[in-house]
């Protein structure tokens, strides 16, 4: 593409370019190094890896190979000719259009790529062909590397039933459960006393959690057994109903393994997973607070003897449940490097990629299992572009028009495949980056988040940056009381944003009442301009009005250099700054206490947005004398949005479900949009008759456009 | 006894709201019969009177109506404590249909005039008081406006004009028109001499538009202000029109369909705050320089993302708004007409603290073409800065003017040939940067080298071209077989940087991110810039009446 329209001289140019933004990105990372592997380049491994990923996966990976002295090939949509993956390789091949089906899980043009640049090793990230067996065997025919497991591996680990099988074999546990169909209540209850309460009953044919039921003693399990099977026969017209042990407020915690093609395997301690939403992690750590000793060696030991069962070779992730009297299950086994997977490379020392790459090589381990440390603690947040105040997080898009890295800051590691400037488009996924933080202790590395979440400043897109800030500071979180349901249980009304507390709202009133003034001050200070009035006196003190969520409070505030002493309700506050009116950061001191907030945006009619704790507040500053005058200020008159359906997320519409005309009940599906691999459906907010639609299955829509409009 | 009772309670009024900003006495007038006050009584209920207008119902009515009176609006104008009235005692000279009685007398008349200071700069200002006979034009109201028109002019100071004004003074005839002619004139004469801004409030009717039309810039406020020739029922009568008076002549029809306003506001305080903001980007007169702020951006700062901002297909179109707003100080961009031609944008913004005015093609809006209301829009700007001593800088992203009979017909040769001359005519620093196209005819406009631009540079994805490859290569090669052939030699030859390049019409070809910080650099080179064009009475620029049927 490039090519078609550059000539070469102009490519010199750019590629000079292009080599001197590389350079300076290489010297990061050396900075960053925290590995304590040693790369040994006597240890010959390839010579060239294709990384058949996009985004922070493919950059990570190319980190490795750059230190390993291995020449990396990145393979691109058209859409990301520019991603910060193209940039880094050493070389780069357009594989198709941006549709993931169409590129990055195109395996013809994967394979081209691999024989036009010669590469002797894949390495897959997670996702797309990563747990491909197909993708395997193709590789494996064309004697190039596949930098993880074998197929056989990843057939067997890849279905449900089989895996859990060789689980079972491999004296794993499983969740305990009767393999057949129940014939009636009476087997129901005999079942049930054999596995143990509590068990859920549920369908044989079933899904999403229909003819699913709990049950805690006999009695339940009747009635679970009659209601579950009514509700099995009406829903799928199949009455089968299995049983099984129900996990109890479960948490999700994960053991890395690593395996050598010699028979070799460790396990390199748990993630804790459990921060989810909609099955997905959110904020992910490493030890976890929960394992004693005994039950982390106990898990370890059973997820390396299932490595084994299955001559597992390279990194992997074998996922269980565990209850709250630390009885754990096998849930799965993932054949791939995970997404978390540096919050173990932070307490190991290991670089797992470093690892795969040489066992893909055929190199035995370097390491023996009592050499596996648990060095501090690390924790990571996933930032995504979306909005966390929707379900938890729907997708957004947008330009990253301000990006900043909180890299200034010791023991955080940022993964991540874009810069500023970058799209975050509706093509792939969302995630901007993965947020590490690293201390000798699980309090500091938390407070080392709340300083890298405060000081990450990302501007163009919605992120999620609100919802990380409160989990790691929420009560139960610190004291590590999670499960898998800690969102829902802790925001059963769905994430509103930080609350504040009385402290809070004023300091927050008092930063914005000082920044106000500090702009005030500064749109007076003109250079060099003899005619500026020299009789006016430099203002000292002011009064001030500032609206935050619909209250009003008057707030006195006065000078003296960089200090702004602030009055609210009898309260003083010293606010001190450098007041850079320019940087996104706004570090103030607040009587003594230091806080990083960020400035999203300040107009002349005095409302600023301020991001306090993560979540951005709105605000609005006036004089005294234009809040007094405000009154007469006419109210503007929101639209009537309960007529008006908008998409709430950009992505496409799959399918319009009314016409004009139709009338429609309230709840009722109008249309799908469908975003990032997900699909939601937009009811109507009150029963009424359909006036217009203004979209089409196969459009694609952005936020806030117009869907469709009732009467 | 009722009337200095009612003057009494519009005091506490007053004095609750907005006391600090007004000179005089504060003490308490005392209830004498008329025949006995001294003068030094006469003065202080003079003053007072004029300080509310024409009553507390009326004010009460015009709060009623979502809109600050006159003096209310100057107080949150100006600097606190810095206004300094004039003509506080001046009254209408009109003696027919019972003007003359006392009561139909008030001290200033419909207008409140004086001059102040907005963080710290001197101007004067105007404005209309509703309250007084609905604000109507009578001489002496055209006498206050043209004695600070005079002096702004003498002191080399800018005029703000807050309009609120039902029309004519209809009682004193012909020379309530002479007062708007001796207004017009001033502004003619003030016109490239002194800023010049209105601010519509109210309504703004018949001649009385002819004033902020002269002005450099008109803004509005949503849903209180209108600004028509003729209202609603007489378009009614002429040309049978249902119309109502905000589609007419409301904020939305001025600032999106005929571009007569720059920008609109949401209501009185957001308006004048607004102001405030604005006036610190001018200077104050043609002999002072584009004014220089205290810059906290670093005139250095890289902006990385501008290096994959252009997308790699032509086609394709990106946020000219991006470019300028990473560029930019603080990402502060004032954008004059946001909702008007939107093919073109321009505004005011800072570099290393001075004020620029920036002019850019908009890809996003009609790919970035040229037509009958985009040059309008820009020549208007660019003649602003030039007479202003703004610096200009251009983003050019143009695909070449807008063919087709709609334009044609409305004239795009002799509007596109504005926006041609502003460029030429402009003296002042001149810096213009192609981001990708720059096609044809409007490449020579969008200050072009060969137009005396200062500082030309071209980005590596500029493509400076007669026309894209598809078209040259249907008149090269017509007729011939392998036009894909062809079309990629031309693409080869000419869509990229080189050919101007190599000509020294682009002085270099410039990494994206390092514009910032070169065009702070050249600004601080071309600060002691002078030139002048030879002499002459005054030029003729192509002014030919709008007739626009073209793009919004």
């Amino acid at each position: 593409m490039a090519a078609y329209r550059i000539s070469p001289a102009l490519q010199r140019v750019l590629h000079a370019v292009k080599h001197a933004a590389f350079r300076s990105r290489c010297c990061i990372i050396v900075s960053r190094a925290q590995y304590s592997t040693v790369y040994d380049h006597n240890e010959k491994t390839f010579d060239k890896i294709l990384i058949a990923n996009r985004g922070e996966i493919a950059c990570r990976v190319m980190k490795t190979c750059k230190k390993m002295g291995i020449k990396t090939v990145a393979v691109h949509s058209d859409v990301d000719a520019n991603a910060v993956h193209v940039k880094m390789a050493d070389e780069a091949v357009c594989v198709g259009p941006a549709p993931t089906s169409k590129s990055y899980l195109n395996m013809d043009a994967i394979m081209n790529a691999i024989r036009q640049t010669g590469a002797q090793a894949v390495h897959p990230g997670y996702g797309f062909l990563s747990e491909n067996k197909e993708f395997a065997k193709r590789l494996a025919a064309e004697g190039v590397s596949f930098i993880g497991p074998d197929t056989h591996a990843i057939q067997a680990m890849g279905d449900k039933i089989e895996s859990k099988l060789i689980a079972k074999a491999a004296k794993v546990n499983t969740i305990p459960g009767f393999d057949g169909v129940v014939k009636d209540a009476d087997e129901a209850v005999r079942i049930a006393n054999e596995i143990g309460y509590p068990v859920m009953i549920k369908a044989s044919a079933g899904g999403g959690g229909k003819g699913m039921r709990i049950a805690w003693n006999d009695e339940e399990t009747r009635e679970g057994f009659r209601f579950s099977s009514q509700e099995a026969a009406s829903s799928f017209g199949d009455d089968r109903l299995l049983i099984e042990k129900f996990i109890d407020n479960p948490r999700h915690i994960e053991i890395q393994v690593l395996a050598d093609k010699h028979g070799n395997a460790l396990w390199l301690n748990e993630r804790e997973c459990s921060i989810q939403r909609r099955n997905q992690k959110v904020v992910e750590e490493a030890p976890s607070t929960f394992l004693d000793p005994e039950t982390r060696r106990a898990m370890g030991e059973q997820a390396v003897s299932l490595a084994k069962a299955v001559n597992y070779s390279s990194a992997g992730t074998v996922e269980f449940l565990v209850d709250s009297r630390k009885n754990f299950y096998f849930l799965e086994m993932n054949t791939r490097l995970q997404v978390e997977h540096p919050i173990t490379e932070c307490i190991t020392g290991l670089d797992l990629v470093q690892q795969m790459i040489r066992i893909a090589k055929g190199f035995p381990l370097q390491h023996t299992q009592a050499e596996i440390p648990i060095n501090g603690w690390a924790i990571e947040s996933r930032v995504y572009a979306e909005d966390p105040y929707k379900s938890f997080g729907l997708p957004s898009i947008g330009r990253l028009s301000q990006y900043q890295e909180p890299l200034n800051l010791h023991n955080v590691r940022v993964d991540s495949g874009i810069e500023e400037g970058s799209d975050i488009s509706i093509y792939y996924d969302p995630m901007i980056s993965k947020l590490v933080t690293y201390g000798a202790t699980r309090a500091e590395a938390l407070k080392k988040m709340e300083d890298a979440l405060d000081n990450y400043v990302i501007r163009g897109v919605t992120h999620n940056i609100p919802l990380l800030r409160e989990i790691i500071v929420h009560p139960r979180f610190i004291s590590g009381d999670i499960s898998t349901k800690f969102l829902p249980e802790v925001y059963p009304e769905g994430f509103k944003g930080h609350q504040l507390t009385a402290t809070g709202r004023k300091e927050l009133l008092a930063t914005a009442a000082s920044l106000f003034v500090a702009a005030q001050l500064r749109a007076q200070k003109f250079l060099g301009d003899l005619r500026v009035s020299n009789t006016q006196q430099e203002r000292r003190s002011w009064e001030l009005c500032v609206e935050l969520e619909k209250g009003v409070h008057m707030l006195g505030v006065s000078r003296s250099g960089a200090t702004y002493t602030v009055e609210i309700d009898g309260d003083k506050l010293e606010v001190s700054s450098d007041w850079n009116l320019a940087s996104p950061l706004l570090t103030v001191t607040l009587n003594g206490i230091h806080r990083t907030l960020q400035c999203l945006s300040r107009n002349a009619a005095g409302e600023i947005s301020l991001q306090y704790l993560g979540t951005t507040f709105k605000l609005r500053v006036l004089s005294k004398l234009a809040a007094a005058l405000s009154v007469h200020m006419p109210e503007k008159v929101p639209e009537d949005t309960s007529s008006i359906l908008r998409s709430p997320m950009p992505g496409t519409v799959v399918a319009v479900s009314v016409k004009a005309g139709d009338t429609v009940a309230e709840g009722q599906e109008i249309c799908v949009i469908e975003a990032m691999k997900m699909q939601n459906s937009m009811t109507a907010a009150k029963t009424a008759k359909v006036r217009s639609v203004h979209c089409k299955p196969g459009e694609t829509v952005g936020e806030g456009d117009l869907l469709v409009e009732l009467e | 006894m009722a009337a200095l009772a009612a003057v009494r309670r519009c005091r506490v009024l007053l004095h609750g709201a907005v006391k600090s900003s007004f000179r005089g006495s504060p003490s308490q007038p005392r209830s004498y019969s008329a025949g006995r006050l001294s003068v030094q009584e006469r003065i202080e209920r003079k003053r007072q009177a004029a300080l509310v207008g024409g009553g507390q119902k009326r004010i009460d009515a015009q709060h009623g109506r979502g809109k600050l009176t006159a003096r209310e609006r100057v107080a949150l104008l100006l600097d606190p404590d810095s206004f300094v009235e004039y003509d506080a005692f001046v009254e209408h000279r009109c003696s027919d249909f019972g003007m003359e009685a006392d009561h139909n007398k008030f001290p200033g008349d419909s207008v409140v005039t004086g001059q102040g200071r907005i963080n710290g700069r001197l101007v004067y200002v105007f404005s209309q008081d509703f309250t007084v006979f609905g604000g109507s034009l009578s001489g002496a109201h055209a006498q206050k406006i043209c004695k600070i028109m005079d002096q702004a002019m003498l002191v080399g100071a800018p005029v703000i004009g807050l309009n609120d004004s039902g029309g004519a003074r209809i009682q004193e005839g012909v020379e309530s028109l002479a007062g708007y002619a001796d207004i017009f004139l001033r502004n003619v004469m003030a016109s490239g001499v002194v800023p010049q801004i209105s601010l519509i409030m109210g309504p703004c009717a018949g001649g009385a538009v002819y004033s902020p039309a002269l002005t450099d810039f008109t803004f509005m406020v949503k849903d209180t202000s209108y600004l028509f020739i003729t209202g609603p029922d007489v378009v009614k009568s002429v040309t049978n029109e249902d119309v109502t008076q905000e589609e007419l002549g409301g904020a939305k029809t001025h600032t999106a369909v005929s571009g007569v306003a720059h920008k609109a506001f949401e209501n009185d305080i957001d308006a004048l705050l607004n102001l405030r903001e604005f006036f610190n980007f001018l200077p104050l007169s043609n002999k002072d320089p584009s004014p220089v702020t205290e810059c906290h951006d670093p005139s250095d700062r890289l902006v990385p993302g501008l290096d994959t901002l252009v997308p790699l297909e032509s086609t394709k179109a990106y946020d000219m708004l991006d470019v300028i707003h990473s560029i930019v100080d603080e990402r502060d961009f004032f954008e004059i007409m946001p909702n008007y031609a939107k093919n073109i944008v321009v505004g005011f913004a800072r570099m290393n603290g001075r004020t620029v005015g920036i002019v850019g093609n908009q890809p996003k809006v009609a790919s970035g073409c040229l037509d009958i209301n985009s040059s309008v829009k820009g020549a208007r700007f660019v003649r602003f800065c030039d007479a202003f001593n703004v610096p200009i800088i251009t983003f050019v992203d143009v695909p070449g003017f807008l063919p087709g009979t709609a334009q044609e017909y409305g004239g795009i040769i002799r509007h596109g040939a504005k926006l041609l001359y502003a460029f030429a005519e402009a003296t002042v620093p001149k810096i213009t940067i192609i981001t990708r196209k720059a096609y044809g005819g409007a490449y020579d406009v969008m200050s072009s080298k060969h137009l005396r631009g200062d500082v030309n540079y071209a980005w590596p994805s500029a493509e400076v071209a007669v026309m894209g490859a598809k078209g040259a290569v249907q008149i090269i090669f017509r007729g011939k077989n392998n036009q894909a052939d062809a079309e990629a030699e031309y693409v080869e030859k000419f869509a990229n940087p080189f050919p101007a390049a190599v000509r020294g019409f682009v002085d270099d070809i410039v990494v994206p991110s390092t514009t910032r910080r070169r065009i702070c650099r050249d600004l601080e080179v071309l600060a002691t810039k002078k030139q002048t064009n030879p002499w002459k009475k005054h030029a003729n620029v192509p002014l030919a009446g709008k007739k626009g049927r073209g793009r919004r």
